[in-house]
């Protein structure tokens, strides 16, 4: 089982995102994380979504993927070279001598400081997956008070592109 | 959609027509002739509009199951799409087995849902059901029609993909409003129609299409195993050439029974879980594998593990998922079966030489292996004077239609009785349910195949488990004058569950017998039509005739069958291979 980022140029309508979804149950595969907006043209969404599955398995997901009516392209990111960004924020206890300690590990992992009260910070981190995870375990538990991530979006680097 | 739309050229400026009279000139466009149905609050716009027309004829059913069972086994037998027409809430959820029967096996159908009032959709109102929502795993596609004039291109785009690429159904979710006899809307036909994100195969790759002929014509124990899809594709005539031309053995799934004559002595029977000796040993040992339009089924292949060892698999199919979904294959051909064999068969006929001796020698020696299997007869059984057999009840219908009646069946012992017993040499001939497994299916498709062709013999093969799941339609048949031949496989019990309980669970009949069994032909006669009661092998024949003979008429036949008997030969399960069959009680190869 390898991680996979599938990135589908979707129609922009109405129940196009629940085909996928739907899809996904319906066939028993995983979904770990899932990201969806509109793109430049309107009448497009651009999805990515995290699944593991072998070589088999992705096989199979990106034709059933295909065979929906509403899904008009998509590749399999991880096949190839690519950039992948996962956006967080980190809600933590900042009072007293941990209000410095929190700082300075935001500041190794490069995080900004995008809300402040007098007990709290809230922490803007983006990179992969694994540096979000990383940034998580190098905070004592007791000061996290709440976590979302917006799941993983990606491109593939060099001159491949994912348009029409 | 981001589609591209021609409308009409004409002169004149469009006419001005309400959501419900542009949904039913929509369908007169696409050239309905027929529909099932059921009215309703929601749909009584879109039953009005039908009122004030005669091009289309409306077929009004008992249930909505029914309605969609009619429409498919109307779209079974001609190739052109079902269309069912049902009220939001539970019309719509009553059709939902019906849609996902279609699904399961392909065939194209629209199904056109009644929706409550826009303004009232999420508000849990009267009627209201996610009807999109529901349906959504068991469609091809599905819309929900948002104003009336996206009525002409969405009943273009859902014909498109009902009847192109793999068949299958879909769903037009109308909401009242949207037909409001009030609100007028310029009505223009599209000409044609393209969705940018749909682009189903239109021929197969050469060069794959090439290798696979030579590896064809390079095998010693070929095999060709062909499915519905054939028969979907209208390749049936191509596939009796290639077959002829090869020489090679074929065997044919559940669902693709009378693609190629199974009177040919190329034939070697239905093949997996209720297949024949010489089609399931042929299949094991084969070294090439021709796979058309099928797509090795779990009610195929047995242990896939252990499937097809020895051989090479060439797999042609229109739908890339069913492409090693289940069965890893050495050489994919993806296109429609048709322009694929097409190909193929001049690739075969245009062969740089003639097979070597040593080529004839092994096709020779394979074909004197089949025969071995062959001889073993499988399909024997015992008679019994007193009992009558399911087999020998079949066989007898088979010779009385001298082998031409469009047959339908529900499910279970009797379907495979049918499936064996009687040799289907025509495609479209044999209807029935073979993905899903629907009870309840045999006698409305039936009477789809009636409606659709009037004069032909239709005959419903049943028991009196299934027919009791939709027997209500025998009104409908009453009101249409369709006069279908149900053959009631009578074992009073439902005979496949209480096999598996025989094989399986040491003879425990948990809830498999039918307890006080109508009187059918008091209820049959009830309903206007003719019943016959046939309890002694003397009376099959006679009986039989005499139904026959009614041409005008629905005759129900009631035969008590001998309750003991199997369906054989059985895959051994689980863990099995294709060979590993069970021939009679206790006794497997």
């Amino acid at each position: 089982m390898i991680r996979r980022i599938i990135s589908i140029l979707l129609e922009n309508e109405a129940g196009a995102l629940s085909r996928v979804v739907g899809l996904f149950a319906q066939r028993n595969y995983n979904i770990e994380s899932l990201t969806v907006a509109p793109t430049e043209d309107e009448s497009l969404s651009r999805l990515t979504l995290t699944t593991s599955a072998s070589d088999i398995e992705v096989e199979q997901i990106t034709k059933q993927l295909n065979k929906l009516v509403e899904v008009v392209k998509l590749a399999d990111l991880t096949e190839g070279d690519h950039v992948e960004r996962e956006l967080m924020l980190v809600k933590v206890k900042a009072s007293g001598a941990q209000r410095a300690e929190v700082k300075r590990v935001s500041d190794i992992f490069r995080g900004q400081i995008v809300d402040v009260t007098s007990s709290t910070y809230a922490i803007q981190l983006s990179g992969t997956s694994d540096k979000l995870d990383a940034f998580i375990g190098a905070l004592s538990e007791s000061v996290v008070l709440e976590v979302v991530r917006t799941g993983v979006t990606g491109l593939s680097r060099g001159e491949k592109v994912l348009t029409l | 959609m981001n589609d591209k739309e021609t409308p009409n050229n004409s002169s004149s400026d469009p006419e001005l027509l309400s959501g419900g009279d542009a949904l039913v000139r929509a369908l007169q466009e696409e050239g309905v002739e027929k529909i099932f149905g059921y009215p309703g609050g929601a749909v009584l716009h879109i039953y009005d509009a039908l009122f004030r027309q005669n091009l289309i004829e409306h077929y009004l059913v008992r249930h909505e199951q029914a309605a969609t069972h009619m429409a498919d086994g109307y779209a079974r037998a001609t190739g052109r799409p079902g269309v069912v027409l049902v009220t939001s809430g539970p019309g719509a959820t009553n059709a939902i087995t019906g849609i996902a029967t279609a699904y399961m096996d392909s065939i194209p159908m629209v199904v056109i849902s009644g929706q409550v009032q826009s303004h009232l959709i999420g508000t849990d109102s009267f009627q209201e059901t996610d009807m999109v929502g529901i349906s959504r795993p068991i469609v091809k596609h599905s819309f929900l029609v948002k104003h009336a004039s996206e009525i002409p291109a969405t009943i273009k785009k859902a014909f498109y993909l009902a009847s192109s690429g793999r068949p299958g159904p879909v769903v037009v979710d109308i909401p009242k409003d949207i037909t409001n006899p009030a609100d007028l809307h310029p009505f223009l036909y599209p000409e044609s129609v393209a969705i940018r994100s749909y682009n189903p195969a239109q021929r197969g790759h050469s060069g794959q299409i090439k290798k696979a002929a030579a590896m064809l014509m390079a095998a010693e124990r070929p095999m060709i195993y062909s499915g519905g899809g054939v028969i979907q594709g209208e390749a049936s005539e191509l596939l009796k050439a290639i077959v002829t031309a090869l020489g090679y053995p074929i065997t044919s799934t559940l669902m693709g029974l009378g693609a190629f004559p199974a009177t040919d002595a190329q034939f070697l029977g239905m093949l997996g879980m209720h297949g024949t000796v010489e089609a399931n040993n042929a299949m094991h040992h084969c070294d090439v594998l021709l796979a058309v339009g099928a797509r090795f089924d779990d009610r195929v292949t047995n242990t896939v593990s252990k499937f097809c060892p020895y051989a090479k698999i060439i797999h042609i199919d229109i739908d890339p998922t069913s492409i090693s979904k289940n069965v890893a294959v050495d050489v994919p051909i993806v296109g429609p079966v048709s322009s694929v064999l097409t190909e193929m068969l001049a690739v075969i006929q245009n062969r740089p030489e003639p097979p070597t001796q040593d080529q004839t020698a092994a096709l020779s020696d394979w074909w004197s292996q089949i025969e071995g299997w062959r001889a073993q007869n499988c399909l024997a059984y015992e008679t019994d004077e007193n009992l009558i057999k399911p087999q020998q009840a079949v066989q007898a219908v088979y010779e009385l239609t001298k082998g031409q009646a469009y047959v339908s069946s529900d499910v279970g012992q009797h379907q495979m009785f049918a499936a064996l017993y009687y040799p289907f040499d025509f495609p479209r001939q044999w209807i029935n349910s073979g993905g899903l497994g629907t009870m309840g299916f045999g006698l409305p498709a039936a009477m789809g195949v009636q409606v659709a062709f009037p004069e032909a013999q239709v005959v419903c093969i049943t028991g009196e488990g299934s027919i009791q799941m939709n027997i209500q339609e025998l009104s409908t048949c009453s009101q249409y004058e369709l006069p279908v031949k149900i053959i009631n496989l009578n074992n009073r019990a439902l005979g496949m569950v209480r096999q598996w309980q025989d094989m399986q669970y040491e003879g425990r009949h948990s809830h498999s017998y039918m307890d006080s069994i109508p009187d059918f032909k008091g209820l049959v006669e009830a309903y206007g039509h003719v019943g016959l009661s046939i309890k002694t092998p003397g009376d099959l024949r006679p009986g039989l005739e005499e139904a026959f003979s009614q041409k005008d008429r629905l005759v129900f036949v009631d035969i008590e069958v001998d309750p003991n008997e199997h369906v054989y030969p059985m895959h051994v399960a689980p863990n099995g291979s294709m060979r590993d069959m069970w021939l009679k009680k206790g006794v497997r190869t």
